[in-house]
């Protein structure tokens, strides 16, 4: 019921009530005695329709009414006017019935079944629409119908359109008028109907006409999602492209069979190298599929491509992903002696790389490296494998690369991979948004004005051609006034804003190394010293740009409010992990984790595992129990030990279970009681320190 | 800020059975089987679900369930009134439909009693009866039957010998059929093939509380799904609809069962459903329109499935609901000071218990009911 005021009842309108009911009893009982009976007579029939007048929700009528059509059609042997006859009467039951409930979806669809027969004049449809949604414009049956009729005269998209048009200019604030032609443009550009042939001259119209209704009145939401629909056409790339990769373009890789050992050449290109084989990581601006030996090239002295295993980082059910990892075996040979390769990597020179939305690689580029192998001592190195890791401050030292070494920085942030054929011109997207930008400028006294324009400065950042983050400082104002002018809403501009600054913080060299530190434990004998990427207390709420993190192996990300770290999954090298004191409510929003297969040292002390009932990542985490699909991979009545049943403690297992942890801190989560750290010692048999303590 | 008056909404729930011959009771007649769900997940919400003789309830279920399963012939026409075995009807005499046949598994699994359903025969009559191929296999297959005069157990044919039938391609002259066949793997919710995205949501959970969504093609009802999808992030009832927080729900939820979420832009859909929000703190179902109860419920639990809750503000949330109530004589209105329904109050506590207001009273009985509702975790 909807929109009935509450107030009780005056006794003579009791009376009235009571009569109704006991009319309508009786009417429904003696439709359902014709219904079971199969009694199609003209009398049933039209008993069937009072009752759908009063009751248009009464679903089993019009099945019955689909009954006694398909009776007393084949009774009329289809004699042309009594089949008219009969099919009229239907329609002007619907229209009955639409009159005294316009959203009745039985109603509808028993207009689209009569319809679907063929024989009634569907030029009339259009009129009774007209009609229909001059009283009601945003009925979204009445869209649906009209659609539907559309579709069936074979009624142009651009007719439709300017149907569509005419809503709209005699009220711009009609969002399902604009819902409408966001899907009209978007069939006629795709099919590039003459006048929608020009991408920018069609959005170049576009942005004018939902400007338009934005000035108009700017606390209307009809324009805003149309809005942002058109910046999101002016700035994606259709075909998918290699945005970063690892090893970078450029960059000289120092392999050592020892952990972390520092033999003079720049810690941030040194990688451990106990398996033989080197990890290439392909990160791609949209998640794709297709990525193999024969969509990828990997040539050295030495010939290699054959022996790389493509595998996807996904999640979910998804076939596409943004990330890939290959492992290149390296011959033995090459192995035992220190020798300095260079690797080249291409794709895009063939085809098979897709993207989910169906678009193909089609951008040759490549990028190349070089790869010192550091064969590894006869003797155990003593140290940091096997010592506990503090993240105590003391133990960070800023890292002051020396003029030697201040080279091999270089390649962090030298992401751009090589494109051979340069990327289409991109001034006209640059025109269409600094117009944009500067027509925003002027509606910066509310909040769509302000967000419109974060949005598009961002966009603008984006451009290929564009200095990156030149405009993060205003971006980021931006959304600290929102999150005051707009309080009920401030998460999601505090989720925003978190993004703009962790990308202004990694982006560019300067910035970058103030974060970067060398660890050092004071009271450690270990001589090694990692870099560790240090973005701690900076209150993020949310991560991005993972494309730039990808040679990351030490990271703190300890004192932000973090409640996710979805897109962290992309870091495979990463092998220390601090997330303590942050906002985490549940070991399904750590799905990452599971994709990390090189982590060793996990701290995860004081967050809010186990403190939330409603576990909001649930069905964002891939585990075969949060889907049933797939749920026969796992049995859930596996008892670990000591009565500790795994149906208790089923996401701490999903997620952790496939990980060699050495070193776990769990303490102050909700969850962390001792039978949980019992079940953690028993599921984690690589496991030495838990919460700091020492394990047999 | 007010309270949940708990008992006063017991009271008002066991109170409207009683009220059988009211006008709204009877309009609402046909679908008292989805009333049945919305008063007795409140009642168990509430931690009150013994108030109720389950057995009798459960009777009376399994009275709307259709068990004959005849092919009924008796029109060449199109003779589509065939009976299906397994599907549930709104209410006693009443057809079955994919509404019912949910809410009736929802109600079972309530009361821990699915076994005393065939699973497989509810399962198939989803398969069979509700999705759109119905039209292609079966109203042919009606064709033959009739040519040989037979009558034969739906249940007992087995689905290949249907599709595979050398009859089939022969024999098709009906005029229903052609605007009807699809093979994109859309659902109807009845025999009659009405199609919209709320039957694929219908059916996956409905097969996956019943452990049996292996039989069904999940990947192609996805992409069902998936071409509802809209430049706003929305969902609509068919590709091209409006978005429309009702239908939000139903598309994530099938994905979300189906582990399937990677189809959402979850910060696109996660703006667009945060702005549902209006100042009263209360949600609407679609931009510039009222904010409601039963929308705040689409819209809340849309936003917990793709993590995107904490963009609303829960305490106004709650608070709106709150003043939706009937203080006086319990139920939940759509807005304040409107007339309170059974739909309304099941979304409105059920709305308010999500918003993490009083999850520390009953919590138990609130995951007991999200499972049964939503997931698929061992009940
Ligand atoms: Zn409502």
């Amino acid at each position: 019921m909807h929109g009935r005021p509450r107030k009780a009842p005056k006794p003579e309108d009791l009376a009235a009530f009571s009569a109704k009911a006991e009319k309508l009893r009786i009417l429904q009982s003696q439709f359902l005695s014709n219904h079971h009976q199969k009694i199609y007579t003209k009398e049933a029939v039209e008993l069937s329709a009072k009752l759908l007048e009063i009751n248009p929700e009464c679903y089993t009528a019009w099945n019955y009414r689909k009954l006694a059509v398909q009776h007393n059609l084949f009774e009329s042997n289809l004699d042309p006017d009594a089949v008219n006859s009969i099919l009229n009467d239907e329609l002007r039951v619907v229209e009955n019935a639409l009159r005294q409930n316009f959203k009745s979806y039985g109603a509808w669809y028993h207009r689209k079944w009569v319809l679907n027969k063929g024989h009634s004049s569907i030029e009339n449809e259009l009129r009774l629409l007209d009609k229909l949604q001059n009283v009601d414009p945003r009925n979204f049956h009445a869209w649906n119908y009209r659609r539907f009729v559309a579709a069936l005269l074979n009624r142009s998209d651009e007719d439709e359109l300017n149907h569509t048009q005419d809503l709209i200019d005699k009220n711009i604030s009609n969002y399902s008028a604009w819902h409408n032609r966001s899907v009209l443009v978007s069939n006629l550009m795709k099919k590039k109907v003459q006048a929608f042939s020009q991408k920018d001259e069609v959005l170049i119209r576009e942005y004018e006409l939902v400007r338009d209704a934005v000035f108009t009145d700017e606390d209307d939401q009809s324009g805003w999602f149309y809005h942002l629909w058109l910046l999101d056409q002016t700035v994606k790339a259709e075909s998918p492209l290699l945005t970063s990769s690892w090893p970078a373009h450029g960059s000289d890789i120092t392999l050592s069979g020892d952990r972390y050992l520092d033999l003079g050449s720049s810690p941030f290109n040194t990688y451990h190298f106990d398996s033989g084989s080197l990890l290439l990581i392909l990160y791609f601006n949209q998640a794709v599929e297709g990525v193999n030996v024969s969509t990828v090239t990997v040539s050295s002295g030495f010939n290699v491509n054959k022996d790389v295993i493509w595998k996807p980082i996904l999640s979910n059910n998804s076939k596409t992903a943004h990330v890939w990892v290959g492992q290149l075996k390296f011959p033995k040979v090459e192995l035992d002696s220190l020798g300095a390769y260079t690797l080249e990597v291409t794709l895009g020179h063939s085809q098979g790389i897709i993207s989910s939305g169906g678009f193909h690689y089609s951008h040759p580029s490549h990028f190349s490296f070089t790869v010192h192998v550091q064969p590894a001592k006869k003797e155990p190195v003593d140290g940091f494998g096997s010592e506990k890791i503090s993240w105590r401050d003391e133990n960070f030292h800023i890292y002051e690369p020396d003029s030697l070494q201040s080279d091999l920085v270089l390649p962090l942030d030298h992401l751009s991979i090589k494109n051979e054929h340069e990327l289409s011109d991109s001034s006209w997207q640059e025109k269409i948004i600094d117009e944009e930008i500067s027509n925003f400028r002027e509606l910066l006294d509310c909040k769509i004005g302000k967000l419109t324009l974060a949005r598009l400065l961002t966009a603008r950042d984006a451009l290929v051609s564009s200095d990156k983050s030149v405009h993060s400082e205003e971006v980021l104002r931006l959304y600290s006034e929102l999150m005051k002018l707009d309080p009920p809403h401030s998460q999601f501009y505090k989720d925003e804003h978190s993004l703009i600054l962790f990308e202004k913080v990694i982006s560019g060299r300067e910035s970058l190394l103030s974060y970067c530190f060398r660890y050092r434990n004071l009271t450690s004998s270990s001589s090694s010293n990692p870099i560790c990427l240090r973005l701690n207390g900076l209150s993020l709420s949310r991560l991005g740009s993972f494309e730039k993190l990808l040679w990351v192996q030490m990271l703190d990300l300890s004192h932000n409010e973090l409640r996710s770290i979805e897109g962290l999954e992309a870091m495979q090298l990463l092998s220390h992990l601090n997330l303590s004191k942050n906002k985490l409510g549940s070991f399904t929003s750590l799905e990452s984790l599971r994709h990390l297969k090189s982590l060793k040292v996990l701290d995860l002390s004081y967050n809010e595992i186990g403190a939330h009932s409603v576990d909001t990542t649930r069905y964002l985490c891939s585990s075969p129990l949060c889907h049933s699909i797939g749920r026969s991979e796992w049995d859930g009545s596996e008892i670990v030990t000591d009565g500790v049943s795994l149906v208790s403690y089923w996401e701490a297992f999903f997620i952790l279970k496939g990980l060699k942890l050495t070193q776990l801190d769990i303490t102050g989560n909700a969850i962390a009681d001792e039978k949980f750290t019992a079940f953690l010692a028993e599921v984690l048999p690589a496991l030495k320190w838990l919460d700091g303590v020492q394990l047999n | 800020m007010g309270e949940l008056v708990v008992d006063k909404h017991v009271k008002y729930i066991l109170s409207v059975e009683k009220r059988k011959d009211s006008f709204e009771s009877v309009v609402l007649e046909h679908l008292r089987m989805n009333g049945a769900y919305w008063g007795l997940t409140t009642l168990d919400l509430l931690g009150k679900l013994d108030a109720l003789d389950s057995n009798e309830v459960i009777q009376w279920i399994m009275k709307c369930q259709h068990e004959s399963g005849l092919l009924d012939l008796y029109s060449i026409m199109g003779g589509v009134a065939f009976c299906y075995a397994g599907g549930f009807a709104g209410n006693i005499g009443h057809d079955p439909h994919l509404l019912y046949t949910l809410s009736a598994v929802q109600v079972l699994a309530l009361f821990d009693k699915l076994n005393v359903l065939d699973a497989d025969k509810v399962a198939n009559c989803i398969l069979i009866c509700f999705s759109s191929v119905t039209f292609e296999i079966v109203c042919p297959l009606f064709e033959i039957l009739l040519f040989g005069s037979l009558k034969i157990k739906i249940s007992s044919i087995p689905i290949q010998l249907i599709i595979g039938h050398p009859f089939l391609g022969l024999l098709n002259f009906m005029p229903d059929i052609s605007g009807l066949q699809n093979e994109d793997g859309s659902f109807s919710g009845d025999e009659w093939g009405e199609v919209d995205s709320r039957f694929p949501y219908l059916a996956i959970c409905c097969l996956s509380i019943l452990h049996r969504l292996d039989k069904m093609n999940v990947e192609k009802a996805v992409n069902y799904i998936a071409s509802c999808k809209n430049v706003d992030g929305g969902f609509g009832c068919t590709p091209g609809g409006e978005s429309h927080a009702g239908q939000i729900f139903c598309c994530v939820g099938a994905l979300a069962i189906t582990g399937s979420l990677h189809h959402v832009d979850k910060d696109l859909l996660g703006w667009w459903l945060c702005e549902r929000q209006v100042k009263s703190g209360g949600l609407n179902g679609r931009p510039e329109k009222l904010p409601d109860v039963c929308y705040s419920w689409w819209v809340l639990s849309s936003l917990i499935m793709i993590d995107r809750v904490h963009w609303i503000n829960k305490d106004k949330l709650v608070k709106f609901i709150l003043n939706c109530q009937d203080t006086e004589n319990g139920g939940i209105s759509d807005r304040p000071e409107d007339a309170v329904d059974v739909f309304h109050t099941y979304f409105g506590v059920a709305g308010s218990l999500m918003a993490f207001y009083y999850l520390l009273f009953h919590c138990k009985h609130f995951l007991k009911a999200t499972r049964a509702t939503n997931s698929t975790l061992n009940s």
